[in-house]
């Protein structure tokens, strides 16, 4: 019996050499360029809800005033703990019993695509629903609800006759994205990718994927999450001794300082709307930014310690993707976390791969929002993208003391820099069971 | 209690599962989902909230006693006089 394996080695022997995809050191070859020109996926339209934003316009306004925006939060069985907390009017978009029988996930997602989609300026009307893909990172689902459950039933002496009959729809996994579909009407695939905290990059490049196969036409594709409302996850990184704890909750988040002590979890979500270059060209669409290059790799190594050898493969396979040299990357936003390892092992991972990079400067957005799990990534990149428009590197806030084991030569701490001009930009995003992932970004050049 | 008074407890009930729902003509005897945007999930919701608030247990082959606000009334308010009692 003849496996896939070998049909595909044959079908690859019998290609010309010229048009092998990728080489061992990354490059693209000359047909592959004139392939991937052609299915060059741009950014059209952005949608966010951050702790300290909810629209991207408030969002850069915020990170380039260094405005934090954390607060502290009565949590079940815990106490108080910091969070980051979302502010976006949920009944724009939905009705009150919508809101009831959905998840606040569900809840942020809808408020992030709407606000996508009005950013994009299609004709959403006459828009082919069918050829319209959803694609949410998501950390976690279902813990949530689960939680509220068993706190209800534990009023009535754990009898689960009391059990609601939402809770299935509340918790599968495809639960954000689904409340999508559902109120947007979109009748193509809907799903969410689970990547821990490298997910909202892993929903942009499954969106970026599929657009490349013909699957959709759009692609509404990011991250969410709605973490702070789950004990669990506070507890399990106090658990952990990574939870985050300071007097000024806004001075918590503090990646890279000396005294740092853990990790700020926020809500948040982040959405873009992703097109085919000549797709978004037809119809005259604004092109924010293109998606030129990304990684997924896995460490295979530790649950929750971070490898910086991966991180670095996974960085540099991103930037050979893209056809781009480490020196042409303009930002490196950092994915750190604010713990006393993770935050070292990727500033190893930068040093390598940014090591003669003098125009490779580097920053940080959980200083602000903390950790907005599903929804980091695609958050965090967000944040920097009018980096193309006013040249302005934000900067890491709250570094009082530098960690001597964080030292990165361009760094940018407290202040913002203006650079002559931002063209590319690099987002880490990692995340536990070892998954880490890179996506670049570049703005648009025809 | 009485059976206005029971429809007006079906009634908050409603009013707290479909918030966005006008409540204020509806017809005792016209199907509850014949006048209001209700689905089957909103009628488990009005069983759980009887159950919960109520103590009231409505077997699922009797769910067709909550089809109107007159059959809730009659279905009902000997339940609720019964718990009460």
């Amino acid at each position: 019996m003849i496996g896939i394996g070998t049909v595909l080695a044959v079908a690859l022997k019998t290609l010309p050499s010229h048009f092998s995809r990728i080489d061992r050191m990354g490059q693209a070859s000359p047909l592959m360029r004139v392939h991937m020109h052609n299915s060059r996926i741009v950014i059209t339209g952005i949608g966010l809800t951050a702790p300290n934003g909810d629209n991207l316009a408030e969002f850069r306004k915020n990170l380039l005033d260094g405005v934090a925006r954390i607060q502290n939060l009565e949590m079940r069985y815990i106490g108080e703990v910091h969070a980051g907390v979302c502010h976006y009017d949920p009944l724009k978009y939905q009705g009150r019993k919508e809101l009831r029988v959905g998840t606040r996930a569900g809840s942020i997602s809808i408020y992030c695509v709407h606000e996508a989609l009005a950013d994009c300026g299609i004709d959403w009307e006459s828009t082919d629903k069918s050829r319209v893909g959803i694609y949410l990172g998501t950390t976690e689902h279902g813990n949530v609800e689960t939680e509220n459950e068993v706190y209800n039933i534990s009023q009535f002496d754990y009898d689960v006759k009391y059990w609601t009959h939402h809770h299935n729809p509340r918790t599968v996994a495809n639960n954000p994205a689904g409340e999508v579909s559902i109120n947007l009407g979109i009748t193509g695939p809907h799903y969410t990718i689970g990547a821990a905290c490298a997910a909202g990059n892993a929903g942009i490049i499954q969106g970026l994927q599929m657009l490349r196969l013909g699957e959709v036409d759009l692609a509404v594709a990011g991250g969410v999450s709605e973490s702070i409302h789950t004990f669990g996850i506070f507890a399990g990184f106090k658990s952990q001794g990574a939870l985050a704890v300071h007097e000024d909750p806004n001075q918590a988040s503090r990646p890279f300082d000396k005294a740092r002590n853990g990790i700020v979890v926020s809500e948040g979500g982040c959405v873009f709307i992703l097109e085919r270059l000549q797709d978004a060209q037809s119809r005259g669409a604004r092109i924010i930014g293109e998606v030129v290059g990304y990684s997924l790799n896995s460490d295979a190594k530790d649950a929750v310690l971070p490898d910086a050898q991966r991180q670095a493969e996974c960085i540099s396979a991103s930037i050979a993707r893209a056809g781009l040299n480490p020196r042409d990357i303009d930002i490196v936003n950092t994915h750190a976390t604010a713990t006393a390892q993770g935050d070292i092992q990727e500033c190893l991972a930068i040093n390598k791969v940014f090591a003669d990079c003098p125009d490779t400067f580097i920053n940080n957005t959980k200083s602000y929002i903390g950790h907005a799990m599903g929804a980091a990534g695609a958050l965090e990149l967000a944040g920097n993208i009018p980096a193309f428009e006013d040249g302005i590197v934000h900067p890491t806030i709250n570094i009082d003391e530098l960690d001597e084991e964080c030292e990165m030569a361009n760094l940018v701490i407290n202040k913002s820099l203006r650079r002559p001009e931002v063209n590319t930009i690099l987002n880490n995003s990692f995340g536990m069971l070892g998954i880490n992932s890179s996506l670049i970004v570049t703005k648009f050049s025809k | 209690m009485t059976k206005d008074e029971c429809k007006q407890i079906v009634l908050d009930i409603i009013a707290e599962i479909a918030p966005d729902e006008d409540l204020s003509d509806v017809k005792a005897d016209v199907g509850l989902r014949d006048q209001l945007d209700l689905d089957s999930m909103d009628l488990l919701d009005i069983v759980m909230e009887l159950r919960k608030k109520y103590g009231i247990d409505v077997p699922e082959d009797e769910y067709p006693q909550l089809a109107s606000l007159q059959s809730c009334a009659e279905y009902l308010t000997p339940l609720f006089n019964s718990v009460k009692a």
